[in-house]
């Protein structure tokens, strides 16, 4: 082999630096054709009510407006797993800033200055603004028809309540475990909805041409669901459906399921199929399309004297505002995942999803995850505190282990990371944990939590690549997979040069993805395009090589089992120099006097999720469960307790992910997560007043992170391989965000001696409010 | 024929050539800069002044190019992310990973660049200064901060 170095484990350079560092790199925002009309919303001001008239006669009147639709128009819902959300608000409006009517106009600022001329006259309801008011016996109830809404399966519905989804697991006998249990806690958290803050806000562009052909552009994460909702709740054949994503600006889960392409393709369709741009602001962004969910969680533990975890009893009410279409899967994650990553042998949680009249929800990096685990570990923490145990002590006694069982009990195999390892090395760099240090009147001090996280897909989720080849011997992965950020294409050549034995600057990828020309792939959500695109591209790329071996076996008169490959050639295992480079087999081989064999080189490689089953819906026994990503974060902090103001010094996560393919981008991720982690835990979350209506819809009032708030952040990686993952790697894309929560609050609990419980952990909170618990 | 007088015609300086334009006078520089011109490389995230995307130079000076009235720009020199080229900061992003998504990395290149321009030793106080005109939302700053350094150091 001629490559000095395995193009894995380096840090090759992103394969869209150049374009993006020279703002050459296109959005979905940035692309205009010609005749492209633009469109403005009328939005509810009101959390909850009814939608009495909408008055369009003033605004129609004004110049370049081409047209305006209501709801009515449109008798369809739309959503992922439950469809449950109208393309625009029928009849009544659920949630502040939900889409009323639209307005079709030449212009931007044409569609604007008509939406400001229409008048809806409201009958104005009582908004359920809590989980637990939302799930109280007599609450009204936000979706009265719930019962029939499609579902996939896996969903269940509670007739006459606002849950949409219940998941209930029941593993072992929680009685007996809470009976016999040395010591037992209880511990109640809380989280508020939130956004993504992805910096491009969603875009999609619709033209419908004379062909039938429905175009999309859409700055999705998921073009293939896309298409697929769009043919089934507008009953259109999905050959005719034709969804472009070029570069997208941030997902972060927000930009997965279906977000405005439904909107954008009623809109065309109303104006006879012309392009139309459905573009929001930041505001509509923010709350009216989807956010993250929030929780309202109660966790209850049962250990043996020694701190063994004997039982636990979870109670995980999910906040999905106003509509559930993707988040009714979050919260089945989240139960999925109940109990962290523990053997705890006795488990009941029942975990729901609950509609409220706040802004809706989505996927989020986490998935449902970040908001169980907090819930858990804060209840780990108190156990530790109860029984006087070291906080490292007690995670590393009840780390899961291969060949202990999940709590839908799937059995955890050989592929299961080390956490144990990795909670040693967070210790390792905090020292004693448990040391809380004076400092001129502050207080530092620091805390270890464990995660983990699954994907929560269906059975079948899939991927796809295809390689072609060009002149020189070069080759081109075209796969579904989009370009968030994350950095997935330079895994994926880095995959594909591996395996070719080739140098990467001889692997060329697509960075756009066309649902008619790239190959099935379900999202590029759940950390798992590198996994499963990655196991499909190195497939493709043996595919190539077992069609080039045919090509030289045939040219060069050996068998192929005495042939091998290296340095872009096919050559004689005994005769080195006897061989036929890529570039002279990859179009089909010319002989001296033009006879050509074999044609070109092009390979296939497919991925399909094994062995997958739902959940029995009395148990949640099952496999939902295909591969964890285990880990442990630290944090150290330095807190005032008399302003508490305080500064997170140090954020460490340590997380076994199998393979690390490039290490710069993996820390990438890592640490982009647990900045997100630290966002969403101190800085973020919407607030709102008694009506329901959302007060800081914009970034200058809901803050995340800026420049000179990062921590220092330290990263480690252990490497169990996946044994179904290429090259043994696992996903990594958002485990690092899912301990964040848990990891602030206990490093803050111990400083001031008080848990904290309550996100966000404002200084004021600190302060004063949870004094009073 | 009408003649409308909120219709301007307006020269000034892009990236080094001269352009002359028509807009409606309550444009933002953002907007006839992308729209008008098709300069798309500086990026709208918020059209609100938060979150740095849209940051042109104006004579050098960094302007969050959404809240800046495209007739303010007459007779001055603009520059975009489309008039830097192989810079310092370029390649000190790219060499640290100063991006992940590329979104908000026009306006933080515009910003880090005018900011080495004006203070080339600038202290870590002067660039937290500068760039918490900007957020980023995938890389959590340390690529950004570590290509400032090298940036600063290479200039
Ligand atoms: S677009 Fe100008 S500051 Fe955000
Ligand atoms: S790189 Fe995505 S917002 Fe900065």
């Amino acid at each position: 082999m001629e490559v000095n170095q395995s193009p894995l484990g380096r840090n090759e350079r992103r394969v869209d630096a150049d374009v993006k560092v020279t703002g050459q790199a296109v959005f979905t925002g940035d692309m205009y054709v010609s005749g492209m009309l633009h469109t403005a919303f009328k939005r509810s001001p009101h959390a909850f009510a009814k939608i009495v008239r909408i008055d369009t006669s003033e605004a129609s009147k004004l110049p370049g407006v081409k047209r305006i639709v209501t709801g009515e128009e449109f008798p369809t819902n739309l959503g992922l797993y439950m469809g449950d959300k109208p393309v625009m608000a029928r009849g009544v409006v659920r949630h502040y800033g939900e889409h009323v009517a639209a307005v079709i106009a030449d212009t931007k600022k044409q569609a604007e200055a008509a939406v400001n001329l229409i008048k809806v006259e409201y009958e104005i309801k009582k908004p359920i603004l809590s989980v637990s008011d939302a799930l109280q016996a007599d609450a009204e109830l936000i979706h009265p028809d719930i019962m029939s809404y499609a579902t996939i399966p896996a969903i269940i519905p509670q007739e006459g309540t606002n849950v949409p989804n219940l998941t209930k697991i029941r593993k072992g006998d929680i009685d007996k475990a809470f009976g016999e249990a040395a010591h037992t806690v209880k511990s109640s958290v809380s989280i508020p909805i939130g956004d993504h803050v992805a910096m491009e806000r969603r875009a999609a562009t619709c033209r419908i041409t004379a062909d039938g052909d429905v175009h999309i552009t859409s700055s999705t994460q998921a073009p293939f669901v896309v298409k697929s909702l769009l043919g089934i709740f507008f009953n259109i054949p999905p050959g005719k459906i034709i969804v472009d994503t070029p570069f997208v600006g941030g997902g972060f889960g927000g930009k997965a399921g279906l977000q405005l392409e439904g909107l954008a393709y009623a809109l065309s369709k109303s104006v006879g199929g012309r392009p139309v741009m459905v573009e929001n602001s930041r505001e509509d962004d923010m709350v009216t399309s989807p956010g993250h969910m929030g929780l309202e969680a109660t966790v209850e533990l049962a250990a043996d004297s020694q701190g063994k975890l004997l039982g636990l009893r979870g109670e995980y009410n999910y906040n999905s505002g106003a509509y559930a279409d993707y988040a009714v899967n979050i919260s089945r994650a989240g139960a999925i995942a109940g109990t962290g990553p523990y053997r705890v042998d006795n488990v009941h949680i029942d975990s729901r999803c609950v509609y409220t009249n706040l802004p809706f929800s989505t996927a989020f990096r986490g998935f449902g995850h970040i908001e169980m685990i907090f819930a858990v570990e804060r209840a780990m923490s108190e156990l530790a505190n109860k029984i006087g145990l070291d906080p490292y002590e007690i995670r590393h006694k009840n780390a899961i282990q291969p060949g202990d069982t999940t709590p839908v009990q799937s059995l955890l195999g050989r592929s299961t990371g080390n956490l144990r390892g990795c909670l040693d090395l967070v210790k390792n760099e905090l020292g004693d944990i448990t040391e809380v240090e004076q400092v001129d009147g502050k207080i530092r001090a620091k805390s270890i939590v464990s995660f983990w996280k699954a994907p929560a897909m269906p059975t079948n989720t899939d991927a796809g690549a295809i390689l072609t080849f060009n002149i020189d011997g070069s080759c081109n992965i075209n796969t579904g997979i989009i370009e968030i950020g994350q950095g997935t294409k330079t895994g994926l050549v880095q995959l594909v040069a591996e395996t070719l034995r080739v140098e990467t600057d001889m692997v060329h990828v697509e960075i756009g993805v066309r649902t008619r020309t790239s190959p099935t792939d379900w999202a590029t959500a759940a950390s798992r395009a590198l996994m499963m695109a990655g196991s499909a591209a190195v497939e493709a790329a043996q595919d190539a090589l077992d069609q080039m071996y045919d090509t030289a076996e045939a040219v060069l008169k050996v068998p192929k089992r005495l042939l091998d490959h290296g340095g872009g050639r096919i050559f004689e295992k005994d005769h080195p120099d006897i061989g036929l480079s890529f570039a002279e087999i990859a179009l089909g081989y010319v002989y001296p006097d033009g006879n050509t064999i074999k044609g070109q080189i092009i390979g296939r490689g497919r991925y399909v999720a094994h062995k997958l089953t739902g959940i029995d819906p009395d148990t949640g026994q099952g496999h939902p469960d295909l591969e964890w990503t285990i880990g442990s974060h630290g944090i150290q902090v330095l807190v005032d307790p008399n302003t508490g103001i305080f500064e997170i010094e140090r954020a460490i996560c340590a997380m076994d992910v199998g393979k690390v393919v490039n290490p710069d981008l993996a820390r990438g991720q890592v640490i982009g997560s647990m900045s997100m982690g630290i966002g969403y835990t101190i800085y973020e979350g919407f607030k709102f007043n008694s009506r329901g209506q959302i007060t800081n819809e914009n970034l200058r009032d809901h803050k995340i992170m800026r420049y000179g708030q990062q921590p220092k952040y330290d990263v480690f990686f252990l490497e169990t391989p996946q044994l179904d993952g290429p090259y043994g790697l696992r996903g990594l894309g958002e485990p690092g965000i899912t301990g964040m929560p848990a990891a602030i609050s206990n490093a803050l609990s111990r400083a001031l001696g008080r848990p904290i419980r309550h996100i966000p952990f404002t200084p004021e909170k600190l302060a004063m409010e949870d004094h009073h618990e | 024929m009408k003649q409308y007088e909120d219709h301007i015609q307006m020269e000034f300086s892009l990236n080094g050539e001269r352009v002359t334009t028509r807009f409606d006078v309550d444009e933002t520089l953002l907007h006839v800069v992308r729209n008008r011109i098709g300069l798309k490389g500086q990026k709208g995230g918020c059209l609100n002044g938060d979150c740095g995307a849209c940051t042109m130079l104006i004579d050098g000076v960094p302007v969050k190019s959404c809240l800046m009235l495209a007739i303010d720009a007459e007779g001055k020199e603009v520059t975009t992310i489309e008039g830097l080229k192989d810079t310092p900061v370029q390649k000190a992003f790219v060499a640290k990973q100063g991006f992940q998504c590329g979104y908000c990395t026009s306006g933080f290149v515009m910003n880090t660049h005018a900011l080495l321009q004006a203070h080339p030793d600038a202290d870590e106080e002067t660039i937290q200064n500068w760039l918490s005109a900007n957020l980023c939302r995938c890389t959590g700053y340390e690529g950004i901060e570590e290509a400032v350094k090298m940036a600063q150091k290479n200039l």
